[in-house]
């Protein structure tokens, strides 16, 4: 097992007390745990605090743009299937501007993981709703309170019949490390929304907030898509955190690694031949 | 007719089978060893509407599409009304005995007496236009049989004997045509669109993923593409919009593959946050963006070279790039490898500029020299730890590392970064990174494809054009009946632009005349921008119909 060192310590432009750092420190250990090499892993993230992850540990990354890191992710695995694929961003990256890209990377089931951090606000452009904010929450640019009704991203996965579905909570490292595990391990579309406190912006939904409501789930069939939705649409008094739904959907397949590829000049002069 | 070359146009509604006919009768043209050049219309629907086939044959190359019809083939009555009037003296109709065709110089088809029923009516067009040029009656029967030998032989012996019915129905017509002249002869020659030949200048460079969102007139580069590549290895995917597709193409770049996306304006507008990225980041892209008249969506499946500027400036922030005007197959097949080996050696995006009329029109080429080709530059699959992915070079261009093949870890970032690919705010860094991306740019401008000049040197009039209009404007020069003398420049590479490889051309002609399929003559802006050189005529067309020669005559006669 490779020890959790090797995924290196580096200064963050996070604040002091942010839900990212247990995040962070849950994620290399779930690597070490699962055995996983920096070198074979492969990071994509979008923009927001969340997505400069991949910058606070030794891996490969690609840190690209605002929402897109989902489209990113799935290009790096089907020109290179044997790496692993992460795919880290927070809710506006991941719901928001990437909310298509979500939809249609639960349809499209390729072997990657999303974690999402999940704070119930912008927090980089300092505090405006997010697609979870709850409707009513009260932010400078939403000074009537956010008038939309906050997006569930659980039930909305559970309800694509996503290959693996998962809530987290920061506050509950352990645990955390043991949803991003068994989501690595499943081979389809994972997801773990990782609610997390955003310190700075949201005074509502703060860790003790999220610490009195959440609970791990027991007696829960993941296989059971009915019991599923029910779980998946709780999200108020009440806030379940482990699997919610698994199932062995088929998996997008993929080729060999691209890099490998040569074509062979006399399979190229035959289709040139097929348009004579 | 000309002696230079036949016209024949196929017209009818959408799902009528025209296209069926006309690629049928256009392979048979090009294996009969002539020269041939399609151009197509047609109409934003799936059935209905007015569409034409246009087939210009002749023995001598064709250059570009032409006005005057010299047979018309109307599968419905619009057609006739629409484009009879085209008709060049002595030119012929081809229409069913159903169809009012008084007046005309017609062949009258008895459908019901050549076919058992309407399905064939397709192959009885066939074989009437067929044996109207004379074309040899075993071409056509070895097309219907590699055509129809999926579908059992008793499909295929209904539908040969049709053909050979109406191929010999002609022989006893009284008509005012005579046969084509008969061809050099110039076998094994391919009938390509300039969409396929994008498709297979990109996998003769070893592209192994696309992704795309469906858009016309771009949608059959991706089509063939994965028709033709899956025995090669390509990886494909069909994407949610057209912002997944050049995020998914880079990811799939970073991770190793030689990767395409595929469009036209209003999506390549949307990709353009992406291509932007594909600057900063430095990863190799190529972007096949294929005209159509605009804004937003303009006109769907009619012709346009009114992106110019969309492409010569798309992304946000500074970063080099080059961009391809082809003008025909063998362009888009040349063009397309070159852009493949330039994105992997600059690692930066390039851009493939082609249009509706030549992604639609078929030609017959000779068969491409795979030998010949110049092998396209590889990223690197090996590196020791101390690898840095935006290292600091004199050219400009850091060694490309795929992650995953050794245990050096490749970082790319959208923000800035330093040699390391760290996100970092310092300002000196910033003009450090910032010069070193573009500096890429002169060993890029090394690479520049200047023009090509035909016609006589230091000419009265030069007609200065890009991309598609070549064909048009050459044979513009050869039939202008002016006492001036004409030549034409024309570019296949629009940008970066080398002065000294043109600029004495364009200073020493009387008059310099601009010929471009958009309103406001965007290359000519591009020329005034990049030389301070002031095109002083224009010869614009927008109408979303490709420019002919027609066209431009009419334009010389209103400017010199």
């Amino acid at each position: 097992m490779i020890s959790i060192e090797e995924y290196g310590d580096f200064e963050t432009s996070w604040c002091p007390g942010c839900g990212n750092f247990s995040i962070l420190k849950s994620l290399k250990e779930a690597l070490s745990e699962l055995d996983i090499q920096p070198y074979e892993l492969l990071v994509s993230s979008g923009i927001g605090q969340a997505a400069k992850l991949p910058h606070y540990m030794h891996c490969n990354m690609f840190n690209g743009l605002h929402g897109r890191s989902l489209p990113v992710a799935q290009g790096m695995k089907m020109a290179n299937p044997k790496m692993k694929v992460l795919c880290v961003s927070g809710d506006g990256c991941s719901y928001g501007e990437g909310g298509n890209h979500f939809m249609a990377a639960i349809r499209r089931n390729l072997d990657i993981t999303l974690l999402v951090h999940n704070n119930q606000i912008y927090g980089l452009t300092k505090g405006q709703a997010s697609p979870t904010t709850a409707r009513g929450h009260v932010t400078k640019a939403q000074p009537g309170g956010s008038k939309s009704e906050g997006f569930n991203p659980v039930s909305t996965a559970v309800a694509m019949k996503a290959g693996f579905v998962a809530r987290a909570f920061s506050g509950e490292p352990e645990h955390l490390v043991t949803m991003i595990k068994e989501a690595m391990g499943h081979k389809g579309f994972s997801l773990v929304d990782i609610l997390q406190p955003c310190v700075s912006f949201n005074k509502l939904n703060t860790f003790a907030w999220y610490k009195e409501r959440s609970y791990f789930l027991e007696d829960h069939d993941p296989m059971n898509w009915e019991a599923a939705m029910v779980r998946s649409d709780e999200f108020g008094e009440r806030i379940p955190l482990g699997v919610l739904y698994r199932n062995d959907r088929p998996v997008f397949e993929t080729g060999n690694r691209l890099a490998d590829h040569e074509y062979a000049k006399n399979d190229l002069k035959a289709v040139l031949q097929s348009y004579t | 007719m000309t002696d230079m070359s036949i016209n024949i146009v196929i017209g009818g509604a959408a799902g009528q089978g025209l296209a069926t006919i006309g690629r049928l009768l256009s392979k048979g043209i090009t294996r009969a060893g002539y020269h041939m050049l399609v151009t197509q219309k047609y109409m934003s629907r799936v059935r209905g509407g007015h569409n034409t086939f246009a087939i210009r044959v002749g023995t001598k190359p064709i250059s570009g599409p032409c006005e005057p019809v010299n047979i018309l083939a109307a599968l419905n009555e619009e057609t006739l009304k629409k484009h009879s009037g085209a008709l060049a003296p002595g030119g012929l109709v081809v229409a069913g005995d159903d169809l009012d065709s008084a007046g005309l110089n017609a062949l009258r088809i008895p459908f019901k007496a050549l076919a058992s029923k309407p399905l064939f009516y397709n192959i009885v067009v066939l074989g009437v236009l067929g044996g109207a040029i004379c074309l040899d009656l075993a071409i056509l029967e070895s097309l219907l049989k590699e055509t129809f030998a999926k579908k059992g032989e008793e499909v295929l012996q209904g539908n040969l004997e049709v053909l050979r019915k109406s191929f010999n129905w002609v022989a006893d017509q009284k008509y005012d045509i005579t046969c084509m002249a008969a061809p050099e002869n110039r076998h094994g020659r391919m009938m390509l669109s300039g969409n396929e030949a994008v498709a297979l200048g990109a996998l003769a460079a070893g592209c192994n993923f696309v992704s795309f969102y469906p858009m016309s007139p771009a949608t059959s580069v991706a089509l063939s593409l994965i028709a033709k590549g899956a025995s090669l290895g390509l990886q494909y995917e069909q994407v949610e919009d057209e912002i997944a597709a050049v995020n998914m193409a880079l990811g799939a770049s970073y991770a190793g593959a030689r990767a395409m996306v595929t469009t036209s304006g209003g999506g390549f507008a949307l990709m353009e946050e992406g291509v932007s990225l594909a600057g900063v980041s430095e990863t190799p892209l190529v972007c096949v963006v294929v005209q159509r008249p605009g804004p937003a969506t303009g006109m769907a499946t009619r012709t346009e070279q009114s992106d110019l500027n969309l492409v010569v400036y798309a992304g946000h922030g500074e970063f080099p790039r080059a961009v391809f005007a082809p003008s025909d197959p063998e362009d888009c097949f040349y063009l397309t490898h070159r852009a493949f080996d330039l994105a992997e050696t600059f690692q930066t995006p390039m851009f493939v500029l082609s249009d509706q009329y030549l992604a639609d029109s078929y030609r017959d080429v000779e068969v491409f020299d795979l030998d010949s080709l110049p092998e396209t530059a590889r990223p690197l699959l090996d590196a020791d730890d101390g690898y840095m992915r935006y290292a600091l070079t004199e050219d400009g261009i850091s060694p490309r590392l795929v992650p995953g093949f050794s245990k050096a870890l490749v970082r790319a970032d959208s923000h800035e970064h330093d040699e390391k690919g760290k996100i970092t705010e310092d300002g000196q860094n910033r003009v450090v990174q910032n010069s070193k991306r573009l500096r890429k740019e002169s060993g890029l401008f090394e690479e520049v494809i200047g023009p090509d000049y035909y016609g006589e040197e230091g000419a009265d009039v030069v007609l200065l054009c890009w991309g598609t209009t070549l064909g048009s404007c050459l044979e513009a020069m050869e039939l202008a009946e002016t006492t001036k003398s004409l030549a034409v420049l024309h570019f296949k590479q629009v940008y970066p632009l080398r002065e000294e490889q043109f600029l004495e051309h364009l200073e020493g002609a009387d008059r310099v005349i601009s010929v471009e399929g958009n309103a406001t003559a965007q290359f000519a802006q591009l020329i005034a921008r990049e030389t301070g050189f002031l095109v002083q005529d224009r010869i614009l067309r927008y109408d979303g119909r490709p420019m002919t020669a027609e066209y431009v005559l009419k334009g010389l006669e209103d400017i010199i």
